[in-house]
């Protein structure tokens, strides 16, 4: 080969043009991403998808497995279990998601003002998001502990009862433990949207007569809106899929109450060695993942479009 | 309506002051327009009465009350903002009755009187509209609309025009001196642009560095400057300076440069004759008239260097000496480049400045 770059014109006979190589540039760019994502993203997938069809066991090679068609799919939609956890990943992602919104909103509408130390204060806020889920779970699995653990000793020591917090009370305690760690994630993006609102809107209703409550209620949280629905949808995205500190805590104890449905994949698949059943449960959660994403774009599709019909209008009147 | 007065209102951040003890009062139903070059302190005079800027020192006064410590909503004030600040989530007759509606006014109420406000700045087929689909002079109304509904006796506008293009500048400058006629009240204009200022004011207020230069009626700051900075910065094309000596002759007095000598007229040189030394002097394109047979001490020399084609008008900037000249001149008239021309002064153009001070003598 002593022909010109690239050297792939062999085919024709006639030497490639640059520009038909400037052209293939970008594809050749991509080209390494595109493989990695071939092979660990929808290689994986459709290996579940196949294997959530058949009756697999661990220790079957997947070509030894018998097809079963959709018994696995039908099974699980009747099995008390799985609708159990079902529920118990609804209650808890939903929780989560609205006492987040909540309090990180509000954090944000208190932290966004100059007072000294304020970015010092934003930091510690956001420490949480920082510290990996399985210490996270360490941490509260010890602060939650019966005798020894931070809350009951605070509370004997005042004088109460104390709480069976990982016992009786155990979705709850989850519950405050996510909120403790993913709280900051919706405060830093509420943060970002409050601090490019438009400071002269909110200074034109300060002087329209708005009270500080007034300004949060009729100017703030509309115009923080579009934001702030993206951002609770990820976060239920991401409540959906949650795992390690559950694990830690309680490892879906007592009974089913805290067991989520990532969680009982792991175990179906482990402990109870069906392989098929639980690629069938995943693909249950991807479906109920891929409605939230596709509703996620949608809106983000409608806002577009909604912003451009607004421009072509004021166009068409100029024009 | 009550009358608002400054007393020596001063603002700093940090250790930078940037506004020193203005002293100023404007009179009821007065159009006060508060003008000067970016960084004056003109936006941060407004917003310290608005209330959007908190007082480092001194105090507003409106009809004889101090109001510094009070909030902007209990100032009893509109405010129409240079990028208009609309709610952009609000149809337009949302926007303009907010404040009636934060008041919790009768429903009958706000509706008659947001069509009433729409009718007067003519947005009553776009109440329904959202901001984003406005064009630039719509939104700019809704701004108005939005600061006429509320019935204040205070109006202040930060640089309301700026936004716009050119020829929707001059449009809107229209309407607002016609509305300014139809709603006497107090208006409190800060601009940037001497033509917005010059054709509004009841009084101009011109700032420099933190300073109030010189107020007064536009005709007054126009005729009478009170020193270099305001003849320069009103009126355009913008004065012509030269730097001249006095000298007295003949019981005469000039002002003597490079290139020229004007005769002071009789009436001025008394007060005078004292000053020695150094001065600027002034002269206005417009007070320049192209006269061959003027006479000498009457009179400059003008080596025309650039010709500007205006329409009817030809801007002409022409060389005196080491300095420079800018007269106008009829497009008609048939001159050459590199050529002298000789312009007659208007004995009342003359403006004289100490040079040190830059004050007017």
């Amino acid at each position: 080969m002593c022909g010109p770059l690239p050297p792939d014109n062999h085919r024709s006979g006639k030497p490639v043009t640059a520009q038909t190589f400037n052209r293939m540039t970008p594809y050749l760019f991509l080209a390494p991403a595109a493989i990695t994502m071939a092979i660990a993203l929808l290689y994986p997938l459709g290996y579940m998808v196949y294997g959530s069809f058949r009756d697999w066991d661990p220790s079957q090679n997947i070509s030894e497995t018998d097809f079963v068609g959709l018994k696995n799919y039908i099974t699980l939609f009747f099995d008390p279990a799985f609708r159990e956890s079902l529920s118990v990943t609804l209650i808890f992602a939903f929780t989560v998601v609205v006492a987040e919104m909540v309090i990180g909103v509000g954090l944000a509408l208190l932290l966004d003002r100059n007072i000294r130390g304020i970015s010092v204060l934003r930091t510690l806020f956001i420490l949480p998001m920082m510290i990996a889920p399985v210490v996270v779970g360490l941490m509260w699995r010890y602060m939650y502990h019966p005798t020894v653990g931070t809350f009951n000793k605070t509370l004997k020591s005042l004088g109460f009862d104390g709480v069976d917090w990982l016992g009786q009370h155990a979705l709850l305690s989850v519950i405050i433990a996510d909120i403790w760690q993913w709280t900051p994630f919706i405060l830093i993006l509420a943060l970002a949207a409050l601090q490019s609102l438009p400071a002269s809107a909110i200074e034109a209703a300060r002087i329209d007569g708005a009270t500080a409550w007034q300004q949060i209620w009729h100017i703030k949280l509309p115009l923080m809106m579009p934001v702030l629905v993206v951002t609770a949808l990820l976060r239920l995205i991401d409540a959906f899929k949650v795992l390690e500190v559950i694990l830690v805590m309680t490892e879906g104890g007592p009974g089913l109450s805290t067991e989520i449905v990532a969680l009982r994949i792991s175990r179906t698949a482990t402990e109870f060695r069906e392989l098929g059943t639980a690629a069938a449960m995943s693909n249950y959660l991807l479906i109920l993942l891929l409605i939230l994403t596709l509703a996620m774009f949608a809106i983000g599709r409608l806002q577009d479009a909604r912003t451009a019909r607004l421009a072509r209008q004021v166009q068409e009147e100029e024009g | 309506m009550p009358e608002i007065r400054l007393s020596k209102l001063t603002k700093r951040y940090g250790a930078v002051e940037v506004l020193h003890g203005i002293d100023l009062e404007m009179a009821a139903n007065e159009f006060t327009v508060l003008v000067g070059p970016s960084g004056c302190g003109k936006s941060t005079t407004l917003r310290m009465i608005a209330g959007l800027e908190t007082v480092s020192e001194g105090e507003i006064f409106i009809g004889g009350n101090p109001v510094s410590h009070l909030d902007p909503k209990d100032r009893g004030l509109a405010m129409v903002f240079q990028d208009y600040a609309l709610y952009p989530h609000m149809d337009v007759a949302h926007n303009i009755s907010f404040a009636l509606r934060l008041q919790r006014r009768p429903k009958a109420e706000i509706e008659a009187k947001v069509r009433e406000v729409a009718d007067v700045v003519g947005l009553t087929e776009f109440l329904h509209r959202k901001p984003g689909a406005l064009s630039g002079g719509q939104r700019q109304r809704v701004a108005m609309a939005r600061a006429l509904a509320k019935d204040s006796d205070i109006f202040l506008f930060d640089e309301p025009l700026s936004n716009l293009d050119a020829k929707l500048r001059g449009q809107m400058r229209a309407e607002l001196a016609i509305m300014q006629q139809r709603v006497r009240k107090n208006m409190i204009y800060v601009t940037h642009d001497q033509v917005e200022a010059m054709t509004l004011a009841d009084r101009i207020v011109v700032m420099h560095g933190g300073h109030i230069q010189q107020q007064g009626t536009p005709e007054a700051l126009f005729k009478q400057p009170a020193n270099r900075f305001v003849a320069g910065f009103l009126g355009s094309p913008p004065m012509n300076f030269l730097e001249a000596e006095l000298v007295s002759e003949n019981d005469r007095l000039f002002a003597r440069g490079d290139g020229f000598s004007v005769a002071v007229p009789a009436g001025r040189s008394r007060s005078l004759k004292r000053t020695s030394g150094g001065v600027t002097l002034g002269i206005r394109p417009s007070d320049l008239n192209f006269e061959k047979d003027a006479r000498d001490d009457e009179a400059i020399d003008l080596r025309v260097i650039v010709s500007e084609y205006v329409g009817a008008q030809s801007v002409l900037l022409c060389a005196c000496g080491n300095g420079s000249v800018t007269v106008e001149l009829k497009s008609e008239t048939p001159i050459a480049l590199g050529e002298t021309l000789r312009f007659a002064i208007r004995a009342e153009g003359i403006h004289l400045f100490d040079r040190e001070s830059t004050a007017a003598l």
